[in-house]
């Protein structure tokens, strides 16, 4: 298949991207047992790789210790924000790291089933997939009685998507699961508690689970020796744009903007985009800024702008985007969206005051309170980011060159 | 639709439920069994879909609506899906869009009058680093120019 043959995996890492041999990191949980691995776990001070950074060993933690007779195991492959493309390499070809992490989250949190929520546009992964899920039956890493443990049984299936980017929000995607419009839900309750069909689930992303063989082979305290103290362990960079060499990238956290771009090959930069659209657009200025919780937080999504891109275009292009796939449940995001693409437009035919577009910045922050799921409260983002980094080229020839003032 | 065709639909419908049970989270795969076949859900499927799992029509009309994917009217044989999303857009996705369109003599949104291909757009790919990118039914190309998009599309059935 095409895509199988460019993967397009730029650069080895220490841990997702380093050598492992299949069945090692179940093998070496079911020695752990449960209590280890959750210290290994807190150790490694994992956060979640999607984006949002929850503490991966509280979330864990939480679902096993919850009462119920069935919990499950989810594994959000809805990678849908602009620019991320790191679970399509995870998949294609590190499966063995996705699908032991969820069968190691299965033993720890005493659930039987997994699904692995793979997003529509993938659809063309979803036969080999399967066909290696069939192999890890085959090898007994599925199934009943895994590696002979007894009364561990687990078993994994794939779930399709239908083209929803707010299916990547957890509560979204359990709906979609349920059968239901992909429409996020209140939280609390959160899925640890109250998830797929009202039972405790845990809703990973591809990159943490992955994660999880590696850490539980080599130690949590291996694992926070790469990154930063609060930022442990290394991630996976989706890189894009105007540069030589776009493709994934796994480097420590901590990284600085400047360090990346020399090593992709970026030049003449005028403007990065990190975290998606729903992430922050910096300038020149703030490429000293390092990747991390602590600094500029990241799903792992790099777009990189040149010189000669016009940021108003970026901007509206991202603004459509999520007037497009807001799920239009809640006014503040639904109607919030509209406004501010209609600004941008306002700006590219020199039709605005800057009262206006300070209203609609005030907007924006409103919708990021406001929102009822990470969608709107994150949409403004961008908005906010590339209007106030890049005024001067923006604003630059307007305003000064009215007749009236 | 003729009789026949209707009872082959509801056949066909009672065994996808058969498959993946009557339980409501089951709807979305049914659902999507169905487009993959017939590449739209008409009323009458989705009237059968509720009948069979107990649910009201409109509650399976509402889904439909909801996802990208799945469309209640009919479209082409097949469908392609151009990304639009910025880092295809600086990989040249404008070329794409133009070479496709004129080929063809559609616009996107737009099916041909043989029924042979729908054109629309998409949302990102996760093909940003071999942009441009296009969805054709479930097969993904990359690092498009306009002739290989032409070749894909005239060799599609």
């Amino acid at each position: 298949m095409e895509s199988i043959k460019t993967l397009n995996k730029k650069r080895s890492g220490p841990v997702l991207f380093s050598e492992y041999k299949l069945g090692e990191g179940v093998k070496k949980a079911l020695e752990l047992g449960r209590e280890n691995i959750l210290f290994e776990l807190k150790g490694s001070g994992l956060k979640g790789r999607g984006g949002a950074g929850f503490p991966t060993a509280t979330k864990w933690m939480l679902t096993a210790a919850s009462n119920s007779d069935k919990k499950f195991i989810v594994c959000n492959a809805d990678e849908g924000e602009p620019g991320t493309f790191k679970d399509r390499v995870l998949l294609l070809e590190y499966p063995e790291l996705v699908f032991e992490g969820m069968i190691i989250a299965g033993y720890t949190i005493g659930a039987k089933n997994g699904i692995l929520y793979l997003r529509g546009e993938y659809e063309y992964m979803l036969k080999s997939l399967e066909d290696y899920l069939e192999s890890l039956r085959e090898d007994n890493l599925l199934g009943n009685t895994i590696l002979g443990k007894k009364d561990f049984n687990f078993d994994i299936n794939i779930r399709l998507g239908s083209g929803a980017y707010v299916c990547g929000e957890e509560t979204a995607l359990i709906e979609s699961l349920e059968g239901y419009r992909g429409e996020p839900r209140n939280r609390p309750p959160y899925p640890v508690n109250t998830g797929y069909l009202g039972h405790p689930t845990v809703v990973n992303n591809v990159e943490t689970l992955a994660s999880v063989p590696h850490i539980l082979l080599k130690g949590g305290d291996w694992f926070r020796k790469h990154g930063t103290d609060k930022s442990t362990g290394s991630k996976l960079f989706s890189v894009s744009g105007d540069c030589e060499k776009p493709g994934v990238y796994e480097l420590p956290w901590g990284t600085s903007i400047n360090e990346l771009l020399e090593l992709v090959g970026a030049k003449n930069t005028k403007a990065v985009q990190v975290g998606g659209a729903s992430g922050m657009c910096l300038p020149k200025s703030q490429f000293h800024r390092v990747l991390g919780y602590e600094d500029v937080a990241t799903g792992g999504s790099i777009m990189i702008f040149n010189e000669s891109r016009n940021m108003l275009k970026v901007l509206k292009n991202f603004m459509k985007f999520f007037v497009e796939e807001s799920c239009g449940q809640c006014t503040p995001c639904r109607i919030g969206n509209t406004k501010l693409l209609e600004a941008v437009e306002k700006i590219e035919k020199d039709d605005f005051t800057f009262l206006y577009i300070n209203n609609l910045k005030e907007l924006g922050r409103t919708m990021q309170v406001a929102s009822k799921c990470g969608l709107g409260q994150s949409s403004p983002n961008s908005f906010i980011s590339i209007l106030e980094n890049f005024k001067e080229e923006i604003f630059g020839s307007k305003g000064k060159g009215r007749k009236n003032g | 639709m003729l009789v026949l065709e209707k009872n082959a639909l509801s056949e066909e419908i009672e065994s996808l439920v058969n498959q993946f049970g009557k339980d409501r989270s089951a709807l979305l795969q049914i659902l999507q069994a169905i487009q993959r076949k017939h590449k739209h859900i008409s009323d009458f499927a989705q009237q059968e879909v509720a009948r069979m799992m107990d649910i009201h029509p409109v509650e399976v009309n509402s889904v439909i609506s909801f996802y990208a994917f799945l469309y209640s009217v009919p479209k082409g044989r097949n469908i392609v899906r151009l990304c639009q999303t910025i880092s295809c857009d600086m990989y040249g996705k404008e070329k794409i869009e133009e070479a496709v369109q004129r080929e063809l003599g559609i616009s996107f949104g737009e099916t041909t009058k043989d029924k042979r291909i729908t054109l629309e757009y998409t949302n990102c790919l996760g093909m940003c680093d071999q942009g441009p990118a296009m969805l054709v039914n479930e097969k993904v190309y990359t690092k498009l120019d306009p002739e290989t998009a032409i070749n894909i599309l005239n060799a599609i059935k």
